[in-house]
């Protein structure tokens, strides 16, 4: 591990990264005399731009673009929007931005899934069973007696209503905890429909619309709920019905998982079904002995992003790297193809693969990219579409050039879904949160974090993650990640088991009590509704308060970057929780939102924002937040051991 | 240390689960799958399979289904580096393990000889293995656990360390009141493979049968299923829950049935996944010889497993880890006292002294005195103490209990009197039996060589009377009469007082008080269970009357125990009352609204699953059979007990099935709606025995002084059908009663 380095961003050492094989190839990188550049370089030319970084720019109308200075607050813009309004516009627009990537993806799924259901797309099926069920019955759907696809295309056609709806709220969200359900309510926030929050924001941030900036975020928490417990928990429910639940497997992560013999593809981006169906393609008997002909020794498919963990989480998959590591991948010189998807794909990458032999292959309708060649995915033919790419990268493997492989991969374990979880605490017939709710309370484990999030070359890559990670484990703290902040933390070799030797003594026995690692990957970034679900989990099992504002948690995204990480953090804040930020914050132009964010949530949420980009102090502030909420529960102080005489156990339940 | 016993018990698992499979095997080829498989006299199959999976298993080839369930719940042992968790495999694995127990434990019983003996109690000679309980005892036993007498049952695998160690070990659990249920460890060292604790024991001589609650369930590992079949079938009868819904057996386990597992010696693999099972339970593990410890909480109420642990603090170590609080009054006396020494025997040729059993006057007499004439603990024995007599002398009892106090009332005295039985029967060497002065004790001559004197007899009565109803006496003082003359003087006295107080006994009416007792003792397993308790309609249990109700609600305000005012009669023939209405509605959580205490037809009063007797109606006879819990037979019903139990226990009203106590079939109250005892047409001999002599006195006020010989039992009628023609051979009146339905 680096030494700890002075400023918050972690620049001192000048090293881009902490992880190993990246700096192998930002080195690749730096002695191609600029023949090709990567988000590392580029970051360095391009400041952010002063204005911006503070949300105070507005460019909604064309009186402006106007810019404030936060340093003159009396200045308003031509329309007289003042910096408050404009920061808080911007904010929503983040907002909506990310819910809307969220709830596309999840709208692609559904519609697949119906397609499923009725036998349209023969390459999609329903697999799990007892889960399709279940989020039948919480949609409303009567079960009883009926097949399975019947249930689905039920199911899915409820689902898909939530999408377009007026009025009536999302039936996911009633798996939050009453008392949460109910300040909603008061605030007036419950969301009507998936779509009809995001419309409402682009139509209040609108030239001449809403100008109050504490009005403005509460639609900012109505949209960000639509999408948390909405759009986001909807993919996560129906790929896992799709796909299958994810439950523990063991996998390797980083550029060496990369084969110097076989025809690599990279699979990259946010939706598993184009992922699953490559999976699936490359099984191919015939695209195998194609690849033999070329000289390869078989074909090579590895993850990235979130793509990447979704493949990872339901099939082994290894990973290639997190967000940062795209372009690094390409410059390997090993990779045939990178078939991408949609959301963090860089446009770089376009001209990047003109420098290798790779090509890069779009497959959404909704992603295209200069440079890239374009195979359109359809559901109804996806296997053929599929194998037709991975017979691209075949052929592609002998045109390559000069292989350099970084020889650096890690031993990981992931697949700690919500049901992973309540039967890796009890098995099939105790399963439950029971105990990791007793040994909250006995204080072995303080609390959980979510550590979630994208890599942001503004910090140094992985470094913030990983720091703040060891931190946590070492003051007890259970962590839960998804995304680019999980595939981080795998290479730091942070999620095997054998790293509760890193955690505190009460974490460390719980691990080893249940053999898990101290941190737990949950999936692609659509996932951490996964999260909401295991602390209304939390909740429901009892003994830690009655709201999701109770529990000893909170969120974090250390180098975040994406318009998703606010919606994301958005939603967990209006869920309740405390959402610690770290890289930058783009509201610090306007006092008044930030000091709303930041304190006067606590008041209408009981879940507030906070911005710090030094991992060390982001821990400190973390623990301090669990350690209040242990108090005000008061699991605090150690209890003296309750023996049970007859009356004692008439009053437990049963 | 977690992942050791996790890889040695999913080993164990897919050990036991392979020898499951050889047993099924071997059991199709030689019997075929029709071949009948049960466990003696339960009605709940095999009862982890019948509780787990809700599979009534009948047969040898229905055992197929529930090897392939055990298969499915068995993963890999933990990898060496970069494992996947294991604490679920390792649960499943222990599930899967108790499966496989089951088939190879009923399978046993298809064995020539059965390598079980089928009693309650271990023989004097020979074979001692007592394999699984049948459901008499289950209740009877269940009981004990509902009303705290038990607080919870040591489940003892393996050998311990010597037959010394064994028997303290047996006595220090025995002194808490907890069952001990033994099997063998296959992993022991020396002897022949399978030794177990009870062997030790039965090397030391000591009684072992579930009357004395150290139980040898079998020389096989796999017997400790027998542990956990109990605890299923616990939660399955007493606590109502359905089969199959095992998420809540399981809770009920843990939060109702305070077990736990001793593991002595050598542990092994098999041994490891039986612990596992426990665990799903609830049931956590502390161990002799180092096995590695899980200590965080959350499957059990505290830590999993507890290693090692020197022999002699075991216990209390178990105790503590489960999270049992046992309450024991330390008497101050030379001989352990528990509930488990009641069941104790005491021959003839091991008694130092004996008194009364109709050889010596005898009698025992609680009295209330003015608190000035009460000292408490003042303990005399007014002629020869043992120590003044040769071994094997008779001689006469007088033993008069003063007690005194604010709270005390005359009332009282027979409660407090009538526990002198168990009281002193919870003596380590003293044997009791009967009452008033019917009594019979005995002193055993290894209680006599531990320092155990006469005067201790009313020591123990102190300390259990003051401990157990210290709440309406203050102070008690002890006389105790060995001489003729001051016994038969004394004795006189007493019998006056008995004859005024069956007077008033008999003079009490359902009519004639305005407060009835509720008890909901039993909601800690039946939680919507409520008994009305009335002078003329004792518990169903038959261990509560209206006096003691009247005196545990004086003794605990609060308690299980509350007053009831009877309010307006809505009926007087059904026992229909609208403050018992009222009561019960609040009581049953809102779920019965109400109860007719004298009908089985009409909102009868509900069934816990404790009851002495089930009354079922016989709709072609037109009549009411009643079939006591002893009787483990057939009944014209097409039922055995165990069945109706099951059927209209777990706290719930079900018109046609009524739980009563034997008692109330000679109350004058006995199904009134219906027309009373002359509705009875069928009961088990032993049950008009027990009862001949009340019943007749009630029958002749009837007209009806034969009606007892009208009664069908299982010696003329085991169906319906054949009642009817016995009613009709003896002209039954029943059969000139008003249609039932």
């Amino acid at each position: 591990m680096p030494k700890e380095s002075k400023s918050a961003a972690g620049k001192k050492d000048d090293k881009k990264s902490v992880c190993e094989a990246s700096l192998k190839m930002l080195e690749q990188v730096s002695k191609s005399n600029g023949k090709f550049d990567t988000a590392f370089e580029r970051a360095e030319k391009m400041k952010p731009c002063p204005i911006g970084a503070t949300g105070s720019c507005c460019k909604i109308c064309a009186m402006g673009p106007c810019r404030l200075n936060p340093k003159k607050p009396e200045v308003v813009g031509v329309c007289g929007a003042n910096i408050d309004t404009i920061s808080a516009r911007n904010f929503c627009r983040m907002v909506a931005a990310g819910s809307a990537a969220h709830c596309e993806h999840s709208r692609h799924v559904t519609h697949t899934f119906i397609a499923a259901a009725k036998g349209e797309v023969p390459n999609y099926q329903i697999k799990d069973i007892p889960k399709l069920t279940k989020v039948a019955t919480d949609f409303g759907v009567d079960v009883k007696g009926k097949p399975p696809d019947k249930i689905a295309e039920e199911l899915g056609q409820k689902v898909l209503k939530e999408f377009g709806q007026e009025e009536g709220g999302l039936q996911l969200m009633k798996r939050a905890p009453k008392k949460r359900q109910e300040l909603w309510k008061e605030q007036g926030v419950t969301p009507r429909g998936i779509n009809r929050e995001i419309v409402e924001i682009m139509s209040r941030t609108h030239m001449g619309d809403d100008a109050d900036y504490k009005n403005l975020m509460l639609q900012a928490s109505r949209c960000a709920l639509a999408d948390g417990w909405g759009g986001s928990m909807i993919a996560t429910e129906l790929q896992d019905i799709m796909f299958g639940t994810p439950v523990p497997v063991r996998t390797k992560v980083n550029l060496g998982v990369l084969k110097k013999d076989q025809v690599n593809i990279i699979i990259h981006g946010h939706d598993p079904l184009m992922a699953e169906m490559v999976v699936m393609a490359v099984q191919d008997k015939e695209l195998q002995k194609m690849a033999q002909s070329k000289g390869a020794k078989g074909i090579n498919i590895v993850g990235m992003c979130c793509s990447g963990n979704e493949i990872l989480l339901r099939h082994g998959i290894p990973l290639a790297g997190n967000f940062l590591q795209q372009e690094l991948t390409i410059t390997t010189g090993a990779v045939e193809a990178v078939v991408v998807d949609v959301q963090c794909i860089m446009p770089a990458l376009g001209k990047l693969t003109e420098c290798f032999h790779t090509k890069l292959i779009t497959t959404s309708r909704t992603v295209k990219i200069p440079g890239a060649t374009h195979v359109e995915f359809k559901d109804n033919d996806a296997l053929n579409i599929a194998k037709s790419i991975v017979k691209m990268a075949v052929e592609n493997y002998p045109n390559r050039g000069n292989v350099n492989i970084p020889d650096n991969t890690t031993d990981m374990i992931a697949g700690f879904s919500h049901e992973t979880i309540n039967y890796m605490l009890g098995g099939s017939f105790r399963s439950s949160y029971r105990p990791l709710n007793d040994n909250i309370i006995n204080g072995r484990i303080r609390g959980v974090v979510g550590v979630v999030g994208c890599n942001n070359p503004r910090v140094k890559h992985d470094y913030v993650h990983n720091t703040l990670v060891k931190e946590l484990i070492a003051n007890d703290i259970l962590v839960v990640q998804t995304g680019c902040s999980a595939i981080s933390c795998a290479k730091e070799g942070l999620l095997v088991p054998e790293a509760a030797k890193f955690a505190g003594k009460g974490l460390r026995e719980v691990c080893e009590t249940v053999g898990m690692p101290p941190v737990l990957h949950s999936g692609a970034c659509v996932d951490n509704s996964r999260i909401l679900v295991a602390c209304s989990e939390m909740v429901r099992e009892g003994g830690l308060g009655d709201d999701i504002s109770d529990l000893p948690i909170a969120g974090c995204a250390p180098e975040w970057m994406s318009e998703k990480a606010i919606a994301i953090g958005q939603y967990f804040v209006a869920s309740g929780a405390l959402v610690v930020f770290g890289a930058t914050w783009p509201t610090t132009g306007s006092e008044a939102l930030t000091k709303h964010l930041f304190e006067e949530y606590e008041k209408l949420f009981k879940g507030r924002w906070a911005f710090e980009p030094d991992p060390n102090k982001m821990a400190a502030i973390l623990i301090d937040h669990i350690n209040t909420k242990r108090e005000a529960l008061g699991i605090q102080k150690t209890k003296a051991r309750v023996l049970f005489d007859m009356e004692a156990r008439r009053s437990l339940e049963v | 240390m977690s992942k050791l016993i996790a890889t040695r018990a999913i080993r164990g698992a897919h050990k036991l689960v392979a020898r499951a499979e050889k047993s099924l095997e071997e059991a199709l080829k030689n019997h075929g799958p029709d071949k009948k498989v049960e466990f003696p006299n339960t009605g709940y199959y095999l009862p982890i399979a019948y509780g787990m999976l809700g599979m009534a298993i009948k047969t040898v080839g229905e055992l197929k289904p529930l090897l392939k369930k055990a298969q499915s719940l068995l993963y890999p042992i933990p990898a060496e580096k970069i494992w996947v968790p294991y604490l679920g495999h390792t649960l499943d694995a222990g599930m899967a393990t108790l499966f496989a127990d089951e088939i190879i434990e009923v399978l046993k019983y298809l064995e020539d000889p059965i390598p079980y003996v089928l009693a309650e109690n271990c023989p004097d000679e020979g074979n001692f293995w007592l394999g699984a309980a049948d459901d008499v005892i289950m209740r009877k036993r269940g009981i004990e656990f509902v009303d705290g007498t038990a607080p919870g049952f040591a489940a003892c695998v393996g050998v311990c360390p010597s037959t010394e160690v064994a028997v303290k070990i047996a006595r220090e659990l025995q002194e808490k009141n907890l069952y001990v249920l033994m099997s063998a460890s296959n992993s022991a060292k020396g002897g022949n493979g399978k030794r177990g604790m009870a062997d030790q024991l039965k090397e030391a001589g000591v009684q072992m049968g579930w009357e004395t609650r150290l139980i040898p369930f079998g020389d096989d590992v796999t017997s400790t299923i027998h542990a956990l079949g109990f605890a299923t079938r616990a939660a399955l009868s007493f606590g109502g829950v359905k089969p199959g819904d095992y998420a809540k057996i399981l809770k009920y386990n843990k939060n109702r049935i305070f077990a736990f597992v001793l593991a002595f010696g050598e542990v092994g693999d098999e041994e490891h996944a039986q612990a596992a099972g426990a665990i799903n339970y609830g049931f956590p593990t502390v161990s002799e010889t180092d096995i590695g410890q899980i200590l965080p909480t959350g499957v059990c109420t505290y830590e999993h497993v507890v290693s090692p642990v020197k022999p002699e603090e075991m216990v209390q170590k178990a105790i503590e880890v489960r999270g049992l609080k046992v309450q024991v009054t330390k008497v101050p006396v030379p001989v352990s006292v528990g509930a488990a020494f009641e069941g104790e025997r005491i021959r003839g040729e091991d008694t130092y002294v004996e008194f009364g059993g109709n050889k010596t006057p005898s009698f025992e007499f609680v009295r209330t005195k003015d608190t000035k004439e009460v000292q408490d603990n003042k303990i005399e024995v007014i002629g020869p103490e043992s120590s003044d007599v040769k071994g094997g002398t008779k001689l006469p009892l007088g033993i008069v209990a003063e007690v005194a106090g604010r709270e005390m009332q005359e009332d009282f005295e027979p409660v407090l009197e009538r526990r002198a039985h168990n009281f002193l029967n919870e003596a380590q060497g003293v044997f009791h039996m009967g009452q008033r002065d019917i009594n019979w004790i005995r002193i055993s001559k290894e209680a006599k060589e531990k320092g155990f004197k006469i005067a201790h007899l009313g020591t123990i009565l102190h300390a259990k009377f003051h401990s157990e109803f210290g709440a309406i006496m203050d102070k008690v003082q002890v006389k105790i009469y060995t001489k003729e003359e001051d016994v038969l003087k004394m004795r006189e006295e007493a019998r006056a007082v008995y004859k005024k107080r069956d007077e008033r006994v008999g003079s009490l009416t359902d009519e004639n008080v305005d407060t009835f007792y509720s008890c909901t003792l039993c909601q800690s397993f039946a939680p919507t269970h409520v008994c009305v308790i009335s002078p003329e309609r004792t518990g169903l249990c038959g261990s509560y009357n209206w006096f003691t109700c009247k005196a545990s609600n004086q003794i605990n305000p609060r308690g299980p125990n509350q007053p009831v005012a009877k309010g307006d009669v809505i009926d007087a023939k059904k026992g229909e009352w609208k403050g018992v209405n009222d009561f019960l509605y609040e009581a049953s959580r809102k779920v019965l609204d109400r109860f007719c205490a004298y009908s089985i037809m009409e909102s009868p009063m509900t069934t816990c699953g404790c009851c002495e007797c089930i009354a079922a109606i016989l709709p072609a006879a037109n009549g009411v059979m009643t079939v006591n819990r002893e009787f483990s037979g057939m009944t014209p019903s097409g039922m055995k007990f165990s069945t109706l139990a099951g059927t209209c226990g777990g706290g719930q009203q079900m018109p046609g099935f009524v739980g009563h106590g034997k008692r109330y079939i000679i109350s004058k109250k006995f199904l009134l709606a219906e027309g009373g005892i002359k509705r009875l047409v069928w009961m088990p001999k032993s049950l008009k025995e027990d009862i001949k002599e009340d019943f007749n006195k009630i029958a002749e006020a009837q007209g009806v002084p034969n009606l007892l010989d009208m009664i069908a039992d299982e010696t003329v009628a085991a169906t319906e059908e054949e009642v009817v023609a016995h009613l009709q051979k003896m002209k039954h009146p029943a059969m000139e009663l008003a249609p039932l339905m």
